[in-house]
């Protein structure tokens, strides 16, 4: 089990395999759209993740992030006519500025005060991105440019997956890579006790910063991708609810678990779509199955089902 | 064609299609029949391979079948396309028409939505049990994209790529609408929309219609309704919604051409539930002589409350946004006086019997109030009327061949429905003329039509 969870190149092939074959297997682009958006998903919790599960810090306001990245490139290659990139970077840039002006002075605090800041920054954004009609056009959302880059447009499911397969493997790759490393170790020190990390000679603070400003510049990333992708964008993927969306796709998961997020991110995706067959019930029936997860399995779906194997093995 | 010349036109068909009808039931009832027989007695190697345990058919024995039914079914497709000898979609016969729709059934435009999604489901069932079109049965997608346009967009994504729709109908706010509109373009799906704003078919979309009257229409008719009063200065309270944001653009340039001066241009939020700085702003301002409020569902409602509660006394006006009984329930008393232009169906009883939508509309009306026990709305008619332009399209187009089904669209002509008589052309995909668009008056809790 420790070689499947822990063993970096197994998890990250068997991923791979996964997102390489599975196209075979749905039948229209609006199954793979499904798929696209819980790629986008993935990676936003995977970087949430970091946060989460290692640094042990919730933010609440991811879906700000995310939705500054998607203005950003919305804005910028739309209303100026920047080059696709550049405005992804700009956006990546700004996010991750304003991600670590805020965490310097609030996460050098003990306890939860990045969530109430970070409830803070999310509930903000929303209501610039809404009354900001003039620039964002308001709450029914704007248009935003296909993404072009050396004269190629990217457009379409089946171009998109690709994008979107490539950026969560390189993600995954990048945050098993930190996990394992000498910071990540000082992570999860500062998650177990942060008394203790101290103690060792850990800089806290310091860690903690860097994980919440990687986090925020991932969900960045992806929120830029997304306006592309989406070809609109509007408020709502920017607000207080999708930021509740994200911790729970992290929790859900199983925290401290990278693909454990991304297996959150995919079955809470996914689970919306596939119970629109109760129609009136959907949401009874969502917060249902999300219940009997947190009661029955509270550390998480892959943990939980993972330590499910060696048992039954040894039986 | 003109209106009465289309029902003369169907009157003669009546003969051929009740043979070409008693063709195709027994063709979908062959069907449905290869269907039965092939569920109770599976093939002689699917049974051998269920008992092996494996699930495989042979593709072989597929194919033979397949071919087999096709044979038939091209046999009595030939002997009927001799029996009728009129009709190209023919071919098409057991495939139903797949119509797709969106609208907001819930959300703060539930009251537009709602009534669409009723009126849409009860038709295509009235239509189904008369027979279908050309025989075919219609087959109805409705999702409900509770106002949000992103949702609008991902469920348009849908009807086009996963339930492969033949045409959609809905959109129904602007924003909703605008959200589908490139997706349709590129998809090249034909498309009525049934929201107001003039944005959606100016410029000219290739694929998009619309059947309601626009915002800069009923710009036109609330400032003709001012002249008449001999009222000249106007305040603007517009919602931030797509169709509120439209319309106030286009009460701008209206008043330019028409010499109404705007004295004041406030916006609300859709879901705002209270108005009062920017009614107390308006009630402030001296010159203001009337007030106009774009917008559309739930919001209007609410500024006519804190309308009333400011004791404002300006006459007030509204858009077709609000054009159903249940603006006038949520405003309460406040929205006695209250005027507005909606389509004649709201005033079917008031209509004269000269007008040439008399008939359609006091008809819809009764089928609609029979159906649902509540008054009928002017969105009601807008659903009917997307697809009924649609359906008579696919009649006209011989099928439901996208591009041809398209043209057909945009070559309706004379077509009376609830929200006037609709003549497209390349340049103009909605067809209406002001002549229907009348100014209404909130009188009694009831619409009382303004001579």
């Amino acid at each position: 089990m420790n070689a499947l969870l822990h063993g970096r190149l197994t998890g990250l092939l068997a991923l791979g395999a996964v997102i390489a074959i599975l196209p075979a297997f749905l039948p229209n682009n609006f199954y793979l759209d499904i798929a696209i958006l819980a790629g986008f998903n993935a990676v936003v919790c995977v970087g949430l993740n970091l946060l989460i599960g290692y640094a042990g810090q919730i933010s609440l306001g991811h879906a700000g992030f995310f939705g500054i990245g998607a203005y950003a490139s919305g804005v910028l290659v739309g209303t100026y006519g920047w080059p696709p990139v550049l405005a992804l970077l700009a956006g990546a840039a700004f996010v991750g500025l304003m991600a670590f002006l805020v965490a310097k002075p609030i996460l050098r605090l003990k306890g939860h005060y990045l969530a109430m800041a970070t409830l803070g920054i999310g509930i903000i954004v929303s209501i610039v991105l809404r009354t900001e009609s003039g620039l964002t056009g308001g709450p029914d959302g704007m248009m935003v440019e296909p993404f072009r880059i050396f004269g190629v447009e990217l457009y379409g499911e089946k171009v998109w997956y690709w994008v979107v397969g490539v950026l969560l493997l390189g993600v995954v790759w990048l945050s098993l890579n930190l996990i394992d490393s000498p910071m990540g170790r000082a992570l999860r020190a500062v998650h177990g006790s942060e008394v203790a990390a101290e103690v060792v000679g850990v800089d806290t603070a310091r860690f903690k910063v860097l994980v919440f400003v990687l986090s925020a510049v991932f969900a960045s990333v992806a929120g830029s991708l997304f306006a592309h992708y989406a070809g609109l964008i509007t408020p709502a993927k920017a607000d207080f609810f999708k930021s509740i969306e994200l911790v729970t796709m992290v929790v859900f998961g199983g925290m401290a678990s990278t693909f454990g997020a991304v297996v959150g991110a995919v079955v809470l995706t996914l689970l919306p779509q596939a119970l629109t067959v109760f129609q009136d019930y959907q949401q009874i029936v969502l917060g249902g199955i999300l219940m009997a997860t947190m009661v029955f399995m509270p550390k998480g779906l892959l943990p939980t089902l993972a330590a499910l194997i060696p048992a039954r093995r040894r039986a | 064609m003109e209106g009465s010349q289309r029902e003369g036109d169907a009157d003669g068909n009546i003969r051929t299609s009740i043979v070409v009808a008693a063709a195709k039931n027994l063709l979908s009832k062959l069907f449905r029949l290869k269907h039965y027989v092939m569920q109770i007695v599976p093939p002689r190697r699917d049974r051998a391979a269920a008992r092996s345990g494996d699930k495989a058919g042979s593709p072989r024995e597929d194919i033979m079948r397949k071919r087999l039914f096709a044979t038939i079914a091209f046999t009595a497709l030939t002997a009927m396309t001799a029996v009728s000898g009129l009709l190209s979609g023919a071919a098409q016969a057991a495939d139903p028409i797949k119509v797709g729709a969106i609208v907001s059934a819930t959300g703060p435009a539930s009251f537009l939505g709602d009534p669409e999604k009723k009126v849409l489901e009860l038709y295509a069932d009235r239509i189904n049990k008369a027979g279908g079109v050309d025989g075919r049965q219609v087959q109805l997608t409705v999702y409900d994209d509770g106002g949000a346009a992103d949702k609008a967009a991902s469920f348009t994504k849908r009807l086009i790529e996963s339930d492969g729709v033949d045409v959609i109908v809905g959109g129904t706010t602007t924003a909703a609408t605008m959200a589908a509109v490139p997706l349709v373009e590129r998809a090249g799906v034909p498309f009525i929309s049934l929201a107001g704003a003039v944005v959606i078919v100016e410029p000219v979309k290739k694929w998009v219609f619309k059947t309601p009257h626009t915002d800069r229409m009923a710009a036109e008719k609330v400032m003709e309704d001012m002249k008449k009063r001999g009222l000249t200065k106007l305040a603007l309270l517009s919602e931030d919604s797509g169709f509120g944001k439209s319309g106030r653009e286009q009460t701008v340039a209206v008043a330019k051409e028409r010499g109404i001066e705007l004295v004041a241009d406030e916006t609300y939020g859709a879901k705002d539930t209270d108005v009062t700085a920017q009614l107390t702003k308006i009630k402030n301002n001296a010159a203001a002589q009337a007030v106009l409020v774009f917008g559309l569902g739930q919001g209007p409602a609410v500024v006519t409350k804190n309308y009333r509660q400011l004791g404002i006394s300006l006459p007030i006006y509204q858009s077709h946004g609000v054009a159903s009984k249940e603006f006038i329930r949520l405003a309460g008393g406040a929205a006695e006086g209250v005027r507005l232009p909606a389509a004649g169906l709201v005033v079917a009883a008031q209509l004269p019997d000269s007008d040439p939508q008399k008939k359609v509309v006091t008809e819809f009306t009764k089928v609609y109030e029979d159906s649902f026990n509540t008054e009928v709305s002017t969105f009601a008619g807008h659903a009917y009327d997307g697809l009924m332009i649609a359906l008579d399209a696919v009649k006209r187009a011989g099928g439901t061949d996208k591009a041809k089904l398209r043209d057909a669209i945009e070559q309706t002509k004379g077509y009376v429905g609830t929200g006037g008589t609709v003549t497209m052309s390349a340049k103009d995909h909605m067809g209406l003329t002001l002549d229907a668009f009348h100014m209404v008056e909130v009188k009694q809790g009831d619409w009382a039509l303004v001579k």
